[in-house]
C-alpha cells in the first residue's frame, strides 16, 4: 500500500507544477520582443524537448522498476547475480550519445549564429545604431554617440533597427541585460564588450544588471523603450530640451561615478565624444604608455578595439 | 595594538545578530556546564579531540556539518523571507548591507562547511573499512585536516559576531572583492576561513588517495574496489588537482588586498577575468568532488537494498573516471557571457554536455540494478529514488545552461539558482542523507529511526520542488539572483510559494533532528549486534558496529567485488564467524593519539583572526604556535604502539558472544 501513496504524492506534485509551468508562456523569455530573443526561445524549447527523450523514460522507469521490483512482490523475477547485459549497456551509452551529438551540433551552430559580436542585418536595410552602456555604482550610463546625448537609468531604442551596444564598466563587474531582447553581456572595467540586439516591437521593458555588484545592485534597473522612428527622434529631442547638462570625463562623470543607489533617470543634452573611450582608458594606466584622459577621438577608437581583443 | 579591531566591530545595533549571539552563548554555556558536571572533559580530549581514529574523525566531520547545516539554512530562510516581502518597492526587513552578507555566507557555508565535511566525514568513516585497512595512511595528518577545517568553521562563525562577513557572493569575484570596493574585513574572513580549511581539504585528498592506493587489503585489486571507494578515489584526485588552484587564487587576492598588488584590480594591469577563470577552474571540479561520493553512496544503497549486484560495475567505474577528467575542461561554462568568441564558447558548451553521457549511463545503471531485484523501501532507498528523479531534472536544466546561446538569457538568473540547488539538494544532500542513514549503525551500533527518516525525506523532497520550481519560472520573467528587493509585484506570489517550500525543508531538517533524538532514546530497540544490519555486501559490514579501533583483527582477503555477500550466500545468508577460541591473534600496530593536531588548529584560528584584523603581533603568535606544535610532533618519537594479542582476543570474544546470544 505504501508504494501507492508514493505514486499519489508524486502525481500530485507534478499536477501542481503543470499550471506553474504553463504560466511561463507569457514570460520575457517565452514571449520575446526581438529577433535574438526569438531564436533563443526556439533554442531553449528545442533543447528541452530533446532532453525529454531521455528524462521522461528515466522518470517512468524509476517509478516502474521501484514498484515492480518491490520486496513484497514475490512474483517479479529475482536475479541477484544478474549484473551485466551488453545489449542494455550499448543502449544506455548510445541513446545519450546520440542526443548529445544532436545538441552539440545545435550548440555549435547557435554559438555562431547568436554570437553577440555578430552584427544583425535589418530586414529593411536600416543601418546599425550604436549605444555605449557603462555600469557604474549603482546605475547605468547610456551614451548615444550619434545623437550626442546621454542618459542615466533609461534606455530608448528605435524599433526594427539593429543596435550595437558597447558595454563597459566604470566600477566592478555587472551584466547588461534586457530579458525581452535576449542576450546579456558582462560589463567590465577597461574592457569593451560588444552586443548586437534588435527590438522588433515597440514597448517598454525592464532592463537590469544581472551580475551582483554590491549594495545598490537591486536598484540597477532601467526602463527600456522601444520606439518607432518618429517617437525615437522625439525622445532624443526631449532629452536635449529637458536638460541643459553636459557630460565629459572631467566634467560631470567623476561626480556621476560616485556610488549612489536607486538613482532616478537623468538626461544629458551634450556629451563629449571621447567619454566612453576615456572611461575605458582610465583603467589602462600602467599597462603601456600613458594615453592621457582626453585622448583624440581616433586614438580612442583604436584603444577600444584593442580592449576588445 | 589591536589592528583594525575595536569594540565598534561588534554589531550591537543588529537585533537579529545579537539574539543569535545570545542563543549560541546560552546553548554553549549549557553544553560546557553539562560536560563539566559530568566530568567529560578528559573523555572528550582523549577519545575525540586528539583521536586519530578515522571513524571518530568521520563522526566529528558529520556532526559539524549538521550543525552548520542549521546555520546555512537559517541564512536560506532569511533570504527567502526577504524576497517574499521585498516586492514592488518594499524594502523587506533586511537592508542590502545585511542581505548581501547572508547570501554570501549561505553559499560559503553550504558548500565548504556542510557539503564538504559531509562528504569527507562519510569518506573517513567508510573508506578504510571498505578496503580492509586499520586506519588511513597518515593518521596524524587526518586529525590535523579536521582541526584545520574546524578552524575555518570557527572563523566563519566569528565573523557573525565580530566584524562582518563578505558581501561579495560566495566566490568573491574580483574586482568587487578588492580592497577598493570591499574595504571591510568581510572578504578577509572569507579569505582566511577558506585558506585554512582548504589546506585541510588538500591534506585529506592526499591522505585518502594514498590510503586507497597503498592500503587495500589482500586481493582487493582496483577493479574489486567497492564503488563508494572508487568514487572517493576519483574525488580525492580531483581535490589534489583542484584545491591548490583555489589556494593560489585566494593567495593572489590576498596579495592584492594586503600588499596593494594588482593581479585582479581594475587598473594597473590587473585582470578580473583571470580571477573568474581561476576560481572556476577550481569551482567546477569542486562540484564533482561533492557529487561523485554521493553517486557512490547511491550505488551502495541501491545494490544493498535491491539485494542484487550493482549493474555494470565496470561501466560505473569508467563513467566515474570520465566525469573526473571532463570536470577540468568545462569551467568556462560559468561565464559564457564574458564575451569569449563563439568557438571557445561552443567548445566548452559541448564539453559540458558530454559529461551528461557518463552521468546518464550511471542513472541507467542504478535503474537496472533495481531491475530484477527485491527492493526494500528503506529510507536510504527513498533518498535514492528521490535523487534519481530530481537529479535527472537538474541534469536537464544543466544541459540547457550548457548551450551558450541559451545561457545568454539564463545566466545569472534564478534559473541558475534553481538548477544548482536541483543537483546539489537532489544529488549531494539526498546522497549524504542516504549515506548518513546507511552507515549510522556502523558508526554507533544502532539504527536510525525509520519513521522520522521517511518523514524527513518527504519534507525535503516536496519542500525542494515547492521552493525551487517557482524560481525556474521566475527566471523566465527575468528575475536575477542576489536581489535584495525588486520592483516587480507580479513576482511576489511565486516568491511566497518558494518561501513556503523553504519552510517545508525546515520541517525536513527538524525531522532529522527528532530522528536523532528518538533513535538515541530507542537505541536498545534498534541495536545492531551483528554489525551487518542491512545484509551488506562490502567489508565494513564484516566487522562489529561500532568497529573495534583496530577495525580488523585479521586483515581480510577478498576474491571478488561482493566478496562478503557471496560468503554469506554460501552460509545461508549469515556471516561466517569463527570461534575466537580457535583463532590465533597477533599484536596490532596502531598510531597514538595526537596533541599537535588540535593545538595547530587552535593556533591557526588565532593566526587567521589576527590576519583578518591586521593584528600583526598576534599573527606572529599564531604562526609560532603552529610551528612549535608541528616541531613538537616531528621530534616526538612515541607516535605508535602495539595492541597486545590478548586485548584483541578479549574484544573479539566479546563481540562473538553478543552475536551468539542474539542468535
Amino acid at each position: 500500500m505504501r508504494e501507492k501513496s508514493y505514486l499519489r504524492v508524486l502525481g500530485a506534485v507534478l499536477l501542481a507544477a503543470l499550471p506553474l509551468l504553463l504560466s511561463g508562456c507569457s514570460s520575457a523569455l517565452m514571449d520575446p520582443k526581438g529577433q535574438v530573443g526569438e531564436e533563443q526561445k526556439v533554442l531553449i524549447i528545442t533543447a528541452f524537448a530533446l532532453m525529454l527523450i531521455v528524462v521522461i523514460p528515466v522518470i517512468v522507469m524509476t517509478l516502474l522498476f521501484a514498484y515492480r521490483y518491490r520486496e513484497s512482490n514475490k512474483e517479479a523475477t529475482y536475479k541477484p547475480n544478474w549484473a551485466h547485459s551488453t545489449a542494455i549497456e550499448v543502449v544506455v551509452w548510445l541513446v545519450p550519445c546520440v542526443i548529445i551529438v544532436v545538441l552539440a551540433i545545435l550548440t555549435w551552430i547557435t554559438s555562431h549564429s547568436l554570437n553577440p559580436m555578430k552584427p544583425i542585418a535589418s530586414e529593411d536595410g536600416k543601418e546599425t545604431m550604436e549605444i555605449q552602456a557603462v555600469s557604474l555604482d549603482w546605475k547605468w550610463l547610456f551614451i548615444y554617440p550619434e545623437q550626442k546625448i546621454a542618459t542615466v537609468n533609461e534606455l530608448a531604442i528605435p524599433t526594427n533597427t539593429p543596435i550595437r551596444f558597447h558595454i563597459s564598466s566604470g566600477s566592478v563587474m555587472n551584466s547588461f541585460w534586457v530579458p525581452e531582447l535576449g542576450t546579456q553581456i558582462y560589463a567590465m572595467a577597461g574592457m569593451d564588450s560588444q552586443l548586437h540586439l534588435i527590438a522588433n516591437e515597440t514597448g517598454e521593458w525592464q532592463g537590469k544588471s544581472s551580475n551582483y555588484s554590491g549594495a545598490g545592485f537591486a536598484g540597477m534597473t532601467f526602463p527600456t523603450h522601444s520606439l518607432s522612428e518618429e517617437d525615437f527622434k522625439a525622445w532624443v529631442q526631449k532629452v536635449k530640451d529637458e536638460s541643459s547638462k553636459t557630460l565629459s570625463f572631467d566634467d560631470g562623470y567623476q561626480e556621476l561615478a560616485k556610488p549612489s543607489e536607486d538613482v532616478p533617470v537623468q538626461y544629458f543634452s551634450k556629451v563629449s565624444p571621447n567619454l566612453y573611450n576615456n572611461i575605458l582608458n582610465s583603467f589602462r594606466k600602467g599597462i603601456s604608455d600613458e594615453h592621457g584622459e582626453t585622448g583624440e577621438q581616433e586614438h580612442g577608437e583604436r584603444m577600444s578595439a584593442e580592449a576588445a581583443e | 595594538m589591536f589592528g583594525k579591531l575595536s569594540l565598534d566591530s561588534i554589531p550591537y545595533h543588529e537585533p537579529i545578530i545579537m539574539s543569535t549571539v545570545a542563543v549560541i552563548a546560552i546553548v554553549g554555556a549549557a553544553l560546557v556546564g553539562w560536560i563539566t558536571v559530568n566530568k567529560k572533559w578528559t573523555y572528550l580530549w582523549s577519545e575525540w579531540i586528539t583521536s586519530i581514529d578515522h571513524k571518530k574523525l568521520g563522526i566529528m566531520y558529520f556532526l559539524v556539518a549538521l550543525v552548520m547545516l542549521v546555520r546555512g539554512f537559517a541564512d536560506a530562510i532569511m533570504m527567502r523571507t526577504q524576497q517574499a516581502m521585498a516586492a514592488g518597492g518594499a524594502e523587506g526587513y533586511l537592508p542590502p548591507e545585511h542581505y548581501d552578507q547572508i547570501f554570501s555566507a549561505h553559499g560559503v557555508i553550504m558548500i565548504f562547511f556542510v557539503a564538504m565535511p559531509m562528504v569527507i566525514g562519510l569518506m573517513n568513516l567508510v573508506v578504510p573499512l571498505q578496503i580492509g585497512a586499520r586506519d588511513v595512511a597518515f593518521p596524524f595528518m587526518n586529525n590535523l585536516s579536521f582541526w584545520l577545517f574546524a578552524a575555518g568553521v570557527v572563523l566563519v562563525n566569528v565573523s557573525l559576531f565580530v566584524g562582518e562577513f563578505a558581501k561579495t557572493g560566495w566566490l568573491a569575484y574580483a574586482p568587487l572583492s578588492e580592497a577598493k570596493y570591499s574595504p571591510g574585513v568581510g572578504v578577509d574572513y572569507w579569505i582566511w576561513a577558506l585558506q585554512i580549511s582548504g589546506i585541510g581539504t588538500t591534506l585529506t585528498g592526499i591522505n585518502f588517495f594514498v590510503t586507497i592506493m597503498k592500503m587495500r587489503t589482500k586481493g582487493m585489486t582496483l577493479f574489486r574496489l567497492p564503488i563508494f571507494t572508487w568514487t572517493c578515489l576519483v574525488t580525492n584526485v580531483l581535490i589534489i588537482a583542484a584545491f591548490p588552484i583555489l589556494t593560489a587564487t585566494i593567495a593572489l587576492l590576498t596579495l592584492d588586498r594586503y600588499f596593494d598588488f594588482h593581479f585582479f584590480t581594475n587598473d594597473m594591469g590587473g585582470n578580473m577575468m583571470m580571477y573568474v577563470n581561476l576560481i572556476w577552474a577550481w569551482g567546477h571540479p569542486e562540484v564533482y568532488i561533492l557529487i561523485l561520493p554521493a553517486f557512490g553512496v547511491f550505488s551502495e544503497v541501491i545494490s544493498t537494498f535491491a539485494k542484487k549486484r550493482l549493474f555494470g560495475y565496470n561501466t560505473m567505474v569508467w563513467a566515474t573516471l570520465a566525469i573526473g577528467v571532463l570536470s577540468f575542461i568545462v569551467w568556462l561554462h560559468h561565464f559564457f557571457t564574458m564575451g569569449a568568441g563563439a568557438n571557445v564558447n561552443a567548445f566548452f558548451g559541448i564539453m559540458t554536455m558530454i559529461i551528461a553521457i557518463p552521468t546518464g549511463v550511471k542513472i541507467f545503471n542504478w535503474l537496472f540494478t533495481m531491475y530484477r531485484g527485491r527492493l526494500e523501501f528503506s529510507s536510504p532507498v527513498l533518498w535514492t529514488l528521490g535523487f534519481i528523479i530530481t537529479f535527472t531534472i537538474g541534469g536537464m536544466t544543466g544541459v540547457m545552461l550548457a548551450v551558450p546561446a541559451a545561457d545568454f538569457v539564463l545566466h545569472n538568473s534564478l534559473f541558475v539558482i534553481a538548477h544548482f540547488h536541483n543537483v546539489i539538494i537532489g544529488g549531494v544532500v539526498f546522497g549524504m542523507m542516504a549515506g548518513y542513514t546507511f552507515w549510522f549503525p556502523k558508526a554507533f551500533g544502532f539504527k536510525l529511526d525509520e519513521k522520522w527518516g521517511k518523514r524527513s525525506f518527504w519534507f525535503w523532497l516536496v519542500g525542494f520542488y515547492v521552493a525551487f520550481m517557482p524560481l525556474y519560472i521566475l527566471s523566465f520573467y527575468g528575475a536575477v539572483r542576489r536581489m535584495q528587493s525588486y520592483a516587480n509585484d507580479e513576482w511576489q506570489p511565486l516568491m511566497i510559494v518558494a518561501w513556503f517550500g523553504a519552510v517545508l525543508i525546515l520541517c525536513g531538517i527538524a525531522c532529522t533532528a527528532i530522528q536523532l533524538i528518538v533513535s538515541i532514546r530507542d537505541r536498545e530497540k534498534n541495536k545492531d549486534v551483528t554489525g551487518d544490519p542491512w545484509g551488506g555486501r562490502t567489508l565494513e559490514w564484516a566487522v562489529s558496529s561500532p568497529p573495534p579501533y583496530y577495525n580488523f583483527a585479521h586483515l581480510p582477503e577478498i576474491h571478488s567485488i561482493d566478496n562478503f555477500w557471496e560468503d554469506k550466500q554460501k552460509n545461508q545468508g549469515k556471516a561466517q564467524l569463527a570461534d575466537p577460541e580457535t583463532i590465533e591473534y597477533k599484536d596490532i600496530h596502531m598510531p597514538r593519539n595526537t596533541v599537535a593536531g588540535p593545538v595547530m588548529g587552535a593556533f591557526s584560528i588565532v593566526f587567521g583572526f589576527a590576519l583578518v584584523w591586521h593584528i600583526w603581533w598576534l599573527v606572529g603568535v599564531g604562526a609560532l604556535g603552529m610551528f612549535a606544535a608541528f616541531m613538537g610532533r616531528i621530534f616526538n618519537e612515541d607516535i605508535d604502539y602495539y595492541v597486545p594479542a590478548e586485548e584483541v582476543k578479549r574484544i573479539e570474544t566479546e563481540h562473538h558472544k553478543q552475536v551468539e546470544m542474539q542468535a
